[in-house]
């Protein structure tokens, strides 16, 4: 099913969506059904398209949030000035379709056989990609290790909060903290990432998803930490949060 | 704008050569430094597809939908291989 | 308009980027739409030359005239309010802009001929015909909306010349090379339409 996943032709396909979860308020996840779906690898993205009544098109890519063996269902954040987040955040309705695809990726992804320990850095809405690894890691019943290191602005942008309860995540808030806060209240810098990531030592696996400025800062970061540049990945988003 | 990388046009990538590539291994014809696709400089710039070298920021490759056909220009590059 | 291939779907209410609906029809060009954002697109990083050593050169195989920054701030400027098009399909209506008019430093050299090639810091060159950079209608423009021109939109100057699609108002621009004979630049060699003409919709090479 995975070998399928990364060698299966890949065309347009009509995406159905079934169902919009409101995680925060600019974030909306979308769960899609799609005939012909071949399954997917956690950390794959599937491409959108959206095409107008005049034929005017727009593309974006968007990853996969939940795990091989569920159905496909992402989770878009919308930008200010986006051209199809907009649309996949207010507008679509249950019912309504969009061409979408995928799956794509073979760089980003993590099998149970990968093993870690899994160190998994997001920034904002490249929190979606880690959700999917964690959803395979549990139904999997994988024994590895994994951690999270969440960047949001604030707790309500937090996405899929109440599901990462119940793993090892530990949150930072950059821009404004609830009262009472006890967690961390800054960007990820060197000393926040020596405190988090797993020792180089235990020779870990990370993945590292979000903003540009994100990505390399916390991938430089964790090579200084000594961890080896061929077990860190990354995927960048925009500078805003979309691709 | 800020860069993106090779994952951004994983489709685009498998739609050209018709397979998946971010993982096939890049060789930038001007300094040498190999990596995976997925890991190259990805600019979106409007008219195409610019794909740079991380290391010197040379141009790798170039991908341009002209109306309903790809031009695909890899010169850049020395080497792009498919793991089998 | 051109007809999209019949496989696309096509998904209800999608309109593509935030749309000024007031804009007056007549001056949006076929295929366009007008937004306020002002998108930013490239090619590669934002260079950051400094000013110090910034220049701006017209040249013809040798250096035929240069000027330093301070030399070309002190040149006569201008302030123009025009409509820009991309060839992505958003069109912004009354953007403003101050700097030289490309007729004020062509002027100063001696020449003949029928083309320029615009180059810029990072590489990016891009065609234009002599005649389309001259008579006011470009101009090396520095400010932005009353404010320095930021380095993402090719500050700290840029060519602006709002009748052509907006990838030939080349961002980071240091000079004009003149030719003699027309010579794609950056996009022009992967198929973008040599002249550019957004009111005859010429976005491919064959339009």
């Amino acid at each position: 099913m995975a070998g399928a996943a990364l060698l299966g032709r890949l065309t347009w396909r009509v995406a159905t969506v079934t169902a919009v979860v409101d995680e925060t308020p600019r974030v909306r996840t979308l769960e899609l059904e799609i005939p012909g779906w071949p399954g997917h690898v956690a950390g794959q993205h599937v491409d959108v398209r959206l095409t107008a009544e005049d034929g005017y098109r727009a593309e974006r890519a968007y990853s996969l949030a939940s795990a091989p063996g569920e159905p496909p269902v992402i989770t878009v954040e919308r930008l200010e000035d986006g051209e199809v987040s907009p649309y996949l955040t207010e507008d679509v309705r249950p019912g309504e379709a969009f061409e979408v695809r995928g799956p794509i990726g073979g760089y980003f992804v993590w099998r149970p056989h990968d093993g870690g320990p899994l160190f998994l850095a997001a920034g904002g809405s490249g929190v979606v990609p880690m959700r999917a690894i964690l959803r395979h890691r549990r139904h999997s019943k994988s024994e590895v290790r994994a951690r999270l290191l969440y960047s949001s602005p604030t707790l309500e942008d937090v996405i899929y909060r109440a599901e990462l309860d119940g793993e090892e995540v530990v949150h930072t808030l950059t821009r404004a903290q609830p009262p009472g806060w006890t967690g961390y209240a800054r960007r990820v810098d060197a000393d926040l990432l020596r405190e988090v990531a797993w020792p180089a030592e235990d020779r870990p696996l990370a993945f590292v998803c979000g903003p540009t400025s994100f990505v390399e800062s916390v991938a430089a970061g964790l090579v200084e930490l000594g961890y080896a540049p061929g077990r860190i990945k990354t995927e960048r988003f925009g500078a805003t949060g979309g691709r | 704008m800020e860069a993106l990388d090779g994952n951004a046009i994983g489709g685009m990538l498998y739609h050209v050569f018709g397979c998946e590539m971010t993982m096939a291994q890049a060789e930038c014809g001007r300094c040498g430094a190999c990596g995976p696709v997925a890991e190259c400089e990805v600019y979106l710039g409007g008219p195409g597809v610019v794909v740079r070298c991380r290391i010197c920021h040379t141009i790798v490759m170039v991908l341009v939908k002209v109306r309903e056909m790809m031009c695909v220009d890899l010169g850049g590059l020395s080497k792009l291989e498919r793991a089998t | 308009m051109k007809k999209e291939s019949h496989r696309s779907f096509v998904s209800r209410g999608f309109r593509g980027r935030r749309r000024d609906a007031d804009a007056d029809p007549a001056r949006v060009p076929p295929g366009q739409s007008v937004t306020r954002d002002f998108p930013v697109l490239s090619a590669g990083p934002t260079p950051h030359t400094p000013l110090d050593r910034w220049t701006f050169s017209i040249e013809n195989g040798g250096v035929l005239r240069t000027w330093t920054w301070e030399e070309f701030r002190a040149l006569p400027s201008e302030r123009v309010t025009v409509d820009i098009h991309c060839v992505t399909r958003w069109s912004k209506l009354d953007t403003t802009w101050e700097g030289v008019s490309v007729d004020t430093l062509l002027d100063e050299v001696d020449h003949d001929a029928d083309y320029v090639l615009a180059f810029c810091d990072g590489g990016y060159t891009t065609n234009l015909p002599t005649e389309d950079v001259t008579g006011g209608k470009a101009w090396v423009v520095y400010t932005y909306e009353g404010e320095p021109l930021d380095p993402e939109h090719g500050g700290p100057a840029r060519l602006l010349v709002p009748h052509l699609y907006f990838w030939k108002s080349a961002k980071w621009v240091r000079g004009l090379r003149l030719l003699d004979e027309d010579e794609p630049g950056f996009w022009e060699t992967y198929g973008y339409h040599m002249y550019g003409d957004p009111w005859r919709e010429q976005r491919y090479s064959g339009d």
